[in-house]
């Protein structure tokens, strides 16, 4: 590799035996790695891996506990000057602030008199680069966007000058609230940015989007880079390899023999459920889908008496607003949904917590020493696998996932699939609201909403990307 | 979005207009200058006292060592600053540094604000009763006369109010280092990302509610023309409460200075409604959180209306 990075410029940012110890657990080792300007790099790897620690080093939230990080081409001191910029899988947005107020924010040098003026301009021109056509007022407020536009708003302000140039922008999950027409213009974004001279650190667990923009992909796994090679010399099923674990092809699951569907169990607004089927919520992000999860989640279990059994649970996608409890443990963030249920004389029962909780953990694959730890010494893909015990420890009948898999990765995926056909198959029903085609292709049935409303009922051999994604733009597909 | 959640404002000057319009109903002769001065004139040290909680408030914590505070400045302001100006200066300058410093050292110990303040209200008290152990004092005679100056047209109080209104809204909600206050209640990561001293801007929220606490206790004062170490106690929980009627919440950086003092406006304007009313003493409190109650009702009203529409 070193003789190919020899004749050209100082590279961006360089990493020498770069190594980060938690305690005694190691997040990374023998980490050696050269970004220069330019460069599209996608960076993949299971959850737990380590991508998260490295950016962190990389852009200097981290201090690394042995090597060297440094900025040759630059010769900053710190990652900020630099110009190295991060979008946070977490959004670093002030919602009670304006677009512009945000920026400012950001932008730590900017002074003087019309500076709400400047930032707005600078906002707007960032936004019009990256996301033509986005509708979004500079002066709107953070808390009144939808998630998906607060994404865009957070990349549109790395992506702006802040009195300098970005020159590394690291983006982590940045399309996974997203739905698949302003990532592909994120996607032309990066490129069109690579092309000038910009360079990218891109973490994603959609392979397809890895593919699309990178023109290097780092495989890590157990804290260290386990492959480090240009784009092409990858497949897909070699980059699955590389990350160490074995995913099923999903047509496999696809073809599992038809589970026998009972009576209907949900009939609200169109959208009918019955007994063991896994129903689908699709359609472009924004467009009704989560609005009427909430409705028929909320009008079932909002009730003033506790009817001991709870007619539905609810996973949480956005896991920081409506799942975890973030200063409890694990156990408990888990075993919430069945204390009602459970409880001798209003007690909390702690031995049969306790053994649920482990049955759960083996059975979900919960990585962590003792579920006695803080739920937040989990990893994201681990939390929400807290979070889908937690809803399936209950002993609801129906299941409400509000796109479940944010940021989960593909082997975690796979397993939870498995985990919910074969609930379903005991009688449960799920209601599975998610942004990603290939999870809604999982379902017996799926409702595409446009607008507000249900545009189409899709199942069986109907159900594909190109019905779904048809039922999504089908108006403005016919009045063209 | 309705117009009330869109303008935060709104509803507090709806529920102040309302208020002023039954106690002008029930007691027509307070329509005047003069009577106006007097239902609003104790509302002066009330406003300055709510913004200064409304800065703390700003920035995710809560003060509950305002009222004490408030009472020290005043005995500092009735005593040293009446005696000796330039003593009682550098007392109140060193005031203000203490509160900045009790802010740094909240965030440096990550120790919760609700604890510090309390615990700090006794010091504060303390040392009120330390300076003037019974009620006495005089006020200096151009504070006093500040207090008791007679504008055309309109009295000292509004006048009062809408300049403390003035200022802090550009403080806060205009110029760049109140936004990126705000920005700390909203998310104080992201605004240490950016690469701002959160320690340094937490000092600086603590400090100008120092500042405010300080002009509180002296408008008090030139109102009064006396100070004991308990005069200003209440202002505590009335500051909370002028906060929170006037549009601003516990957590998340959503406050409004204009809205702040119209809650101060409102409260204490509701006290002299209720003694219109002839409603006992005893039951004016608990009238007052019925108020409170009721705005914050609507608020909520407002609030779940724009929801289910949205």
């Amino acid at each position: 590799m070193l003789e190919r990075e020899a004749p050209k410029n100082p590279p961006l940012v360089t990493l020498t035996d770069v190594a980060k110890h938690f305690g005694a657990v190691a997040a990374l080792k023998d980490v050696n790695l050269a970004i220069r300007a330019g460069e599209c790099v996608g960076l993949v790897g299971h959850n737990g891996a380590g991508k998260s620690t490295l950016v962190s080093i990389i852009n200097g939230s981290l201090r690394a506990s042995e090597g060297r990080v440094e900025f040759p081409l630059s010769a900053a001191d710190d990652a900020l000057a630099a110009g190295v910029r991060s979008v946070f899988q977490e959004l670093s947005l002030c919602p009670n602030l304006s677009l512009a107020e945000n920026l400012r924010i950001a932008h730590t040098g900017m002074r003087g008199w019309g500076w709400r003026r400047r930032a707005g301009t600078e906002i707007s021109q960032s936004l019009d680069a990256l996301f033509p056509s986005h509708g979004i007022a500079a002066g709107a407020l953070i808390e009144t966007l939808s998630i998906a536009q607060r994404q865009m708003v957070e990349v549109a302000i790395r992506f702006a000058p802040l009195g300098g140039k970005p020159q590394l922008v690291i983006l982590d999950e940045p399309t996974s609230s997203l739905d698949a027409g302003i990532a592909n213009q994120l996607l032309d974004a990066v490129r069109r940015f690579c092309a000038r001279g910009g360079a990218v650190i891109f973490i994603s667990h959609m392979l397809g989007e890895i593919f699309r923009v990178a023109d290097r992909i780092l495989v890590m796994k157990d804290g260290r880079i386990v492959a480090d090679e240009p784009a092409d010399h990858f497949t897909r099923q070699g980059l699955v390899d590389f990350m160490g674990h074995v995913a099923a092809e999903p047509e496999t699951l696809q073809t599992e023999s038809r589970r026998e569907l009972g009576e209907i169990v949900i009939s609200q607004g169109g959208l009918q459920a019955r007994r063991g089927e896994i129903v689908g919520l699709s359609g472009l992000a924004g467009h009704g889908q989560a609005e009427a999860l909430a409705t028929l989640y909320l009008d079932a279990t909002s009730a003033w008496r506790n009817p001991g059994n709870p007619p539905m649970v609810f996973v949480a996608g956005d896991r920081k607003r409506d799942g975890i409890l973030p200063l409890w443990s694990i156990l408990n963030n888990m075993s919430l949904s069945l204390l009602s249920a459970t409880a001798r004389w209003g007690l909390v029962d702690q031995v049969s917590e306790r053994r649920i909780g482990d049955e759960w953990k083996r059975r979900i694959g919960i990585r962590t020493e003792s579920l006695s730890n803080p739920i937040l010494s989990l990893s994201g893909g681990n939390q929400q696998k807290a979070l889908f015990a937690r809803a399936l420890v209950s002993r609801a009948p129906i299941v409400v996932m509000d796109d479940p898999m944010r940021g989960v990765d593909v082997g975690t995926k796979q397993d939870v699939y498995a985990l919910i056909r074969a609930e379903a198959a005991k009688g449960r029903t799920f209601l599975w609201y998610s942004t990603e085609t290939e999870e809604v292709c999982q379902c017996d049935r799926v409702y595409v909403y446009r607008d507000g409303a249900i545009s189409a009922a899709l199942s069986g051999d109907e159900l594909t990307e190109a019905r779904i994604l048809e039922a999504s733009f089908e108006m403005q597909e016919s009045s063209a | 979005m309705s117009l009330f959640s869109r303008y935060r404002v709104l509803l507090p000057i709806a529920s102040l207009t309302l208020l002023m319009a039954v106690t002008f109903y029930v007691q027509p002769r307070t329509l005047s200058y003069f009577g106006l001065n007097l239902l609003f004139n104790l509302a002066v040290p009330i406003a300055l006292a709510t913004i200064a909680q409304m800065l703390i408030i700003m920035v995710n914590d809560i003060d509950l060592g305002i009222g004490a505070f408030v009472s020290l400045t005043a005995c500092v302001t009735a005593t040293f600053l009446e005696q000796s100006p330039l003593m009682g200066t550098v007392m109140l300058v060193a005031l203000i540094i203490a509160y900045a410093l009790m802010g740094a050292m909240i965030h440096a110990l990550a120790l919760p604000a609700i604890v510090v303040t309390l615990g700090m209200s006794f010091v504060w008290g303390g040392l009120a009763l330390f300076l003037l152990p019974s009620p006495g004092g005089a006020s200096p005679t151009w504070l006093r006369e500040i207090m008791t100056v007679k504008p055309p047209l309109i009295p000292m109080a509004l006048v009062a109010a809408c300049l403390i209104a003035g200022v802090t809204h550009w403080l806060i909600a205009h110029s760049g280092i109140g936004t990126v206050l705000r920005g700390i209640g909203g998310n104080a990561e992201a605004v240490r990302r950016a690469g701002w001293p959160l320690i340094r801007l937490k000092a600086l929220a603590y400090g100008l509610a120092g500042l405010f606490g300080v002009l509180a206790g002296m408008t008090l004062v030139g109102l009064t023309t006396s100070a004991d170490a308990n005069i200003a106690l209440r202002y505590t929980l009335l500051s909370i409460a002028g906060v929170i009627l006037g549009g601003g919440e516990f957590i998340g950086g959503k406050v409004s200075p204009v809205g702040a003092v119209i809650g101060a406006l409102t409260l204490a304007l509701a006290a002299s409604f209720l003694s219109f009313m002839r409603l006992s003493p005893d039951w004016q409190i608990g009238a007052q959180g019925a108020i409170l109650i009721a705005v914050l009702a609507a608020r909520l009203l407002f609030r779940r209306r724009d929801g289910a529409r949205r």
